[in-house]
């Protein structure tokens, strides 16, 4: 019987040495893998060198620039007003919330506050523009896992939520409507109802996605326990959004201390989730976004009359000083240090956009990961290439 | 926390002595560790709070904040070229300049929050996500040879900040493992968010949108306008 376990641990220890001895031959010749630029799970133009050992990362360096576009640079020569039009494009699923963080460190800068009712719309948009962002990762998460159904699903739906935009805005993805003191115009005659029915339509893609997605052995398989970020590590990466909440970080910006919009006026939730990994960052997202349902629908039932702009100067000159905003924006915080001289251009604009930090974990969580889950994770993380490169 | 609205509470009503004795107390922690280090300070009741802190007490400043003010929370890091531009302002000139000489006289240089006495200075920012209050730190730097300690023993994510900030202001991060090109070709010369660095397009070509800032009919003189003569 003895004799029996230890040939059974030789056997073991022999087996071990054997695999050792492969690992060292992998290891001798290491191989690197280019993911991207163009790569269909990049969502741009993100490109990963992967140092691999076998079907394990060594070491992952993301390479950026391709799309940089240097807004901090263009919006030192751009006056107030314009400068909405560049910052627009850095998160393009969500443009109309990169406007807002701006114009409100521009009126924290002149004292000039919205009027109630342009608070109220701001937020409406705000939240479906999260809402477009967002339900569009929902269906890519799937694509990256192999579940072509759920994208042409998001895409579908969100066409409605972009509709809804167009008709307030006039822009399905540039709104450009954030103005210094207000909003650009006011709602079009019928827009809560028909906002009220889109709204069902994205509750019941929620619905969906839980049945199609949530519950798929294959989708749990890749995502659970994949790419698992302690809190205390993605709060020292600056990681922010869903990405930090699925860490359990119980932190949100429209909750605790975000200003110039009513997110304090309706009741809502904010959704942690304590596993850190792939899989918690999409059921967090998939939440949010049926929050933000119940966010608009509250808000569309009472909304405060009264005008859309505030009494400003037609020609903006903001005060000298410096401001710093943030808001939770749907990829995650995303704020503005503005310094001014005084000028009608801002002197110096810090962008402070989501992705750029979501991403800069990516070396330190792919580390020791196997290929097939450096797709899931990059997937969970979320980004847009123009809020990484700016 | 899950009703909203007693978080929003506090911060809107009841906040200015309480979020303001949170500041003051984190100015105060800065001060008691760093001595002189801390140059100057500003607290904006309820809203904000700079601090400027020597070069020399760069890291020292991020290790105590977050060890000792609980801001676990790296922001962000970039830094303020706080010389004019010599190349006048565009923006405010109603009149095409492109084909002038673009060297105008350079005004005096002014510092914002804080103040300051060099050209260059570090911007950093860090966060409690528990007591949900921001801080913002500032550096002079050397203005011909600007240096400062890396930040990435206290706060990882600080790496590809001091990158950005490497290229594009010029800035030696001392201490950093990988201090290469992030966004910039790797035979990039110059650093184009330095004031001085020209932006070319404007330089060949006047902006469209200057006109957003001439006055517009019916205020006050009317551009000539002969009809729309189509």
């Amino acid at each position: 019987m003895n004799d029996v376990a230890n040939r059974n641990q030789l056997a073991y220890i022999a087996a071990q040495a054997s695999d050792a001895r492969v690992n060292v031959e992998f290891e001798s010749e290491g191989m690197t893998l280019n993911l991207g630029p163009q790569h269909p799970a990049t969502h741009g133009t993100l490109r990963v060198i992967v140092k691999l050992d076998g079907e394990r990362v060594l070491r992952a360096d993301p390479m950026m620039g391709y799309m940089h576009r240097g807004y901090e640079k263009l919006a030192e020569v751009r006056t107030y007003p314009q400068v909405t039009t560049l910052v627009n494009r850095i998160d393009w699923l969500g443009s109309f919330a990169n406007e807002v963080p701006f114009i409100l460190a521009a009126e924290q800068l002149m004292e000039v506050e919205a009027p109630p009712r342009a608070q109220w719309i701001r937020t409406i948009l705000f939240e479906l523009s999260r809402i477009a962002n967002v339900i569009l990762f929902l269906g890519d998460m799937g694509v990256q896992l192999g579940a072509v159904t759920p994208v042409f699903f998001a895409f579908r739906d969100r066409e409605f939520v972009l509709n809804q935009i167009e008709a307030v805005t006039g822009g399905r993805f540039h709104p450009n409507f954030d103005r210094i003191g207000g909003l650009k115009d006011d709602l079009p005659k019928g827009w809560i109802e028909e906002t009220t029915g889109v709204l069902d339509r994205i509750r019941t893609f929620c619905d969906e996605m839980e049945d199609l997605v949530t519950g798929n052995e294959i989708f749990q398989a890749r995502t659970r326990g994949i790419g698992v970020i302690p809190a205390e590590v993605g709060l020292a990466y600056g990681l922010s959004g869903a990405n930090i909440r699925a860490s359990g970080v119980d932190w949100d910006l429209r909750r605790d201390g975000g200003v110039g919009l009513v997110h304090d006026q309706v009741d809502w939730k904010v959704w942690t989730h304590p596993d850190g990994d792939s899989f918690a960052r999409y059921w967090v997202r998939l939440q949010e976004v049926r929050e933000a349902c119940g966010i608009i629908e509250q808000l569309l039932g009472g909304i405060p009359s009264g005008p859309v702009m505030a009494k400003v100067p037609r020609i903006i000159k903001v005060p000298a000083g410096e401001a710093y905003v943030e808001t939770e924006n749907p990829l995650g915080v995303m704020g503005y240090y503005v310094v001014s001289k005084g000028d009608l251009v801002p002197f110096r604009v810090k962008i402070r956009s989501a992705s750029f930090n979501n991403i800069s974990i990516t070396p330190w969580v792919l580390e020791g990961t196997y290929v097939p889950d450096v797709v899931s994770i990059l997937a969970s993380l979320y980004f847009i290439l123009g809020d990484i490169d700016r | 926390m899950s009703s909203p609205d007693t978080g929003l509470e506090e911060v809107s009503e009841g906040s200015e002595p309480a979020s303001d004795a949170a500041r003051d107390a984190i100015v105060a922690t800065l001060a008691e560790q760093l001595g002189e280090g801390l140059v100057a300070s500003e607290v904006l009741a309820g809203t904000d709070v700079w601090v400027r802190v020597t070069a020399d007490s760069w890291l020292e400043a991020a290790t105590v904040l977050r060890d000792r003010c609980g801001m676990a929370y790296f922001n962000f890091l970039s830094a303020i070229d706080w010389m004019p531009s010599p190349f006048g302002r565009d923006m405010d000139a109603q009149v095409d300049l492109s084909g002038e000489d673009p060297e105008v006289d350079p005004e005096p240089m002014a510092w914002g929050v804080t103040g300051g006495s060099t050209r260059f200075q570090m911007l950093a920012r860090v966060h409690d996500p528990v007591g949900h209050i921001g801080v913002t730190l500032k550096a002079d730097l050397d203005s011909d040879d600007p240096r400062i300690d890396s930040w990435i023993p206290s706060y990882p994510g600080a790496d590809w900040h001091e990158r950005e900030a490497w290229e594009m202001f010029g800035i030696t991060i001392v201490g950093h493992p990988n201090l290469v090109n992030l966004y910039l070709p790797s035979q990039f010369e110059g650093n184009p968010l330095r004031k001085d660095y020209p932006l070319l397009a404007r330089r060949v070509k006047p902006w469209p949108g200057i006109v957003d800032v001439e006055l517009m009919p019916g205020d006050g003189d009317e551009p000539d306008d002969d009809g729309d003569g189509s």
